[in-house]
């Protein structure tokens, strides 16, 4: 190993105290931080639906029961999603493993009878593989992490259906209910907590998901990896500049198949989130999710060339998503014009990062 | 000089000995002879073409030789990886990319080799300390920092070149292989650069300095070792060497002369 203490100071020479320094104002610091734009715009959407759908149920328990929920699948994914991100690699693949995760998982435990929570478990190490197939795959070809992810995306998808179909003769499995295992692992992955709106004359109970739960668990993890662990600083620097974290001793290879495989858990997770709240499995889950996954990501400040951005801001776009998706609902105009409002969400977010990091860049 | 002195004799903090390096048909290095005292800046200088990234990354680790001998502190070495290299105390900082510029200057510092708190799974990147001590290294050796939070890319290009040279002899550096850090920047900046391998020179750090620019290598330089062709063709001490002898070899020589009179000739 390298010594840590190797001081060699020169005795001849103190520093001068600098006359350029100057104080750094909070906002400036608070200018720096990637998730900035996300948290700002989280707030936006948040008061545009109060207002426009405050009177529609947005603001009650159950408003917000729902769209968290509905943000938590998505930040569970784009959790994982942004630490590949910022070390400057793309998944496009996890969409595909979240389908296959589930499929496997109801196979093996409606089909031929295991204990769910010993189907669950093959499951979790088919995506770590398919994980770790991607990471080498990357490594060894030196191809853009798209196109391998890419092809992947096609190839879990296309096995995921073509397997199923062989061995059950259909798309979709239901029946997990019955299955030996399932209330412990319903209660692990798909429980929720009512909580009775106060406000509610009827006495209406929203139900938290606890999905919302593993999100914040999943934030909090990515979040201390990436600020307080050396390997979060080494995200950091193969995505900043994979040669520059190479010549410094950065297991970049190591990282990387890490990185894939965390994504791959991530989908993992989400699936059996799905599957248990279901209560069944669709070869053609997790279809899109990919691309939601990188929208949340880099509304929440993720750099799309890598080295810069924060779990923190990811989870901020998962919640602006949800918010949109569910929010759009209660207006009550068409959920059709989501995809719109999604998109143009994206460009803003872009534009509005760009001027962020250029300010952060340039705060002397 | 002997090559052979006895044990309580200085050893050569970098030696090779008829270190060559191929890439399949094509000889990139051929018998390259070096022998570098610990406190001793060498410059290395040689035209386009001549080897001497091919011999920077040998000598880093990136790539290994084919034949000849590598001895560190007159132990021979063969690295597996620039890692290996850097644990044997061989840094090296190049040119591009010494330093990752969205990256705050405390984390692009120990980027690699992090200090870290706690134990098991508790151990953490102990990022005060990260800031204290980059703050610290970098006041010690005259580098004005405002804060080590701030991103790399709000430093000057010489700031970035004495950070990384910083880091590098903070993490125990022997020698330390500068690929043209001076090149891109003013006369102002390459001077702050130059002071700090003055520096580190001063502390026993024996460095090796590539560079194209005469007016910087000649200062600073203790030897100087002209490659061509892949080839060592004379290492020269500063009293063997005036300045215009040695500008003479850096540009080429005999070539230049040659060219000179052809030029001559077209013109008249």
């Amino acid at each position: 190993m390298i010594p840590e203490n190797n001081l060699k100071p020169s005795p001849d020479f103190t520093a001068a105290p600098d006359e350029r320094l100057r104080r750094e104002s909070g906002l400036r610091k608070l200018l720096r931080r990637p998730e900035l734009g996300a948290v700002g715009g989280a707030v936006l959407v948040w008061l545009f639906f109060a207002i426009v759908a405050g009177d529609r149920g947005f603001l009650t328990l159950r408003g917000t029961a729902n769209y968290l929920e509905v943000a938590a699948e998505l930040g569970i994914l784009a959790v994982g999603v942004a630490l590949l991100m910022i070390a400057g690699e793309f998944d496009l693949s996890v969409g595909s493993v979240i389908g296959g995760a589930g499929m496997i998982t109801a196979i093996l435990s409606v089909e031929l009878g295991w204990n769910i929570w010993a189907a669950i478990a093959v499951s979790l190490l088919a995506s770590l593989a398919i994980g770790a197939i991607n990471g080498v795959l990357v490594n060894r070809t030196r191809l853009p992490s798209f196109i391998i992810t890419l092809a992947t995306l096609f190839i879990v998808r296309g096995l995921t259906v073509g397997i199923t179909r062989l061995i059950t003769g259909r798309t979709q499995i239901g029946g997990l209910d019955a299955v030996p295992g399932f209330d412990s692992a319903a209660a692990v992955f798909a429980s929720a907590w009512g909580i009775v709106d106060p406000t509610s004359a009827r006495g209406v109970t929203a139900n938290f998901s606890v999905s919302i739960l593993w999100w914040a668990i999943a934030a909090a993890i990515a979040t201390y990896v990436l600020l307080r662990t050396r390997p979060g600083n080494w995200i950091f620097g193969i995505g900043g500049d994979e040669n520059a974290a190479r010549g410094v001793g950065v297991p970049v290879a190591r990282m990387r198949v890490a990185l894939f495989m965390v994504t791959a858990f991530s989908a993992w997770l989400v699936a059996t989130i799905q599957v248990l709240s279901s209560g069944g499995a669709d070869t053609l889950r997790g279809e899109g999710r990919e691309f939601y996954a990188i929208i949340a990501v880099v509304i929440g400040g993720t750099l799309l060339t890598g080295g810069y951005g924060s779990a923190i801001g990811a989870v901020f776009g998962a919640l602006i998503f949800g918010m949109v998706q569910q929010g759009i609902v209660f207006t009550g105009v068409d959920s059709d014009w989501f995809l719109m409002f999604m998109g143009t969400m994206l460009i803003i977010a872009v534009l509005v990062n760009n001027f962020i990091r250029k300010q952060a860049a340039e705060a002397k | 000089m002997s090559a052979n002195m006895g044990a309580d004799a200085a050893v050569p903090a970098l030696e090779t000995i008829g270190l060559s390096k191929y890439f399949g048909t094509v000889i990139a290095l051929k018998d390259v002879t070096l022998r570098l005292m610990p406190g001793e800046v060498m410059c290395l200088l040689g035209d386009n073409g001549a080897g001497k990234s091919t011999l920077i990354k040998t000598l880093s680790g990136v790539h290994r030789p084919d034949a000849g001998a590598y001895r560190v502190n007159g132990v021979a070495v063969q690295f597996a990886s620039p890692r290996d290299a850097l644990a044997h105390g061989i840094a090296t900082v190049y040119q591009d990319l010494a330093m990752i510029p969205l990256m705050s200057i405390a984390r692009n510092f120990f980027l690699g080799s992090e200090p870290t708190i706690g134990r098991g799974l508790l151990r953490r990147f102990d990022v005060k300390r990260a800031s204290q001590i980059a703050r610290d290294e970098l006041a010690k050796m005259g580098i004005d920092i405002r804060d080590p939070e701030q991103a790399v890319g709000t430093l000057s290009g010489g700031e970035r070149q004495s950070v990384a040279i910083a880091r590098a002899v903070y993490f125990g550096a022997k020698v330390l292989i500068l690929d043209e850090p001076t090149s891109a920047l003013g006369v102002k900046q390459a001077g702050t650069v130059l002071r700090y391998i003055a520096r580190a020179r001063a502390s026993g750090v024996a460095v090796i300095f590539i560079t194209h620019n005469p007016h910087h290598a000649y200062p600073i330089g203790d030897t100087f070792t002209i490659l061509k062709r892949g080839r060592t063709i004379g290492t020269y001490t500063k009293a063997d060497l005036t300045r215009d002898e040695m500008i003479r070899l850096m540009s080429g020589g005999d070539e230049l002369d040659a060219l000179e009179h052809e030029l001559r000739t077209i013109g008249v």
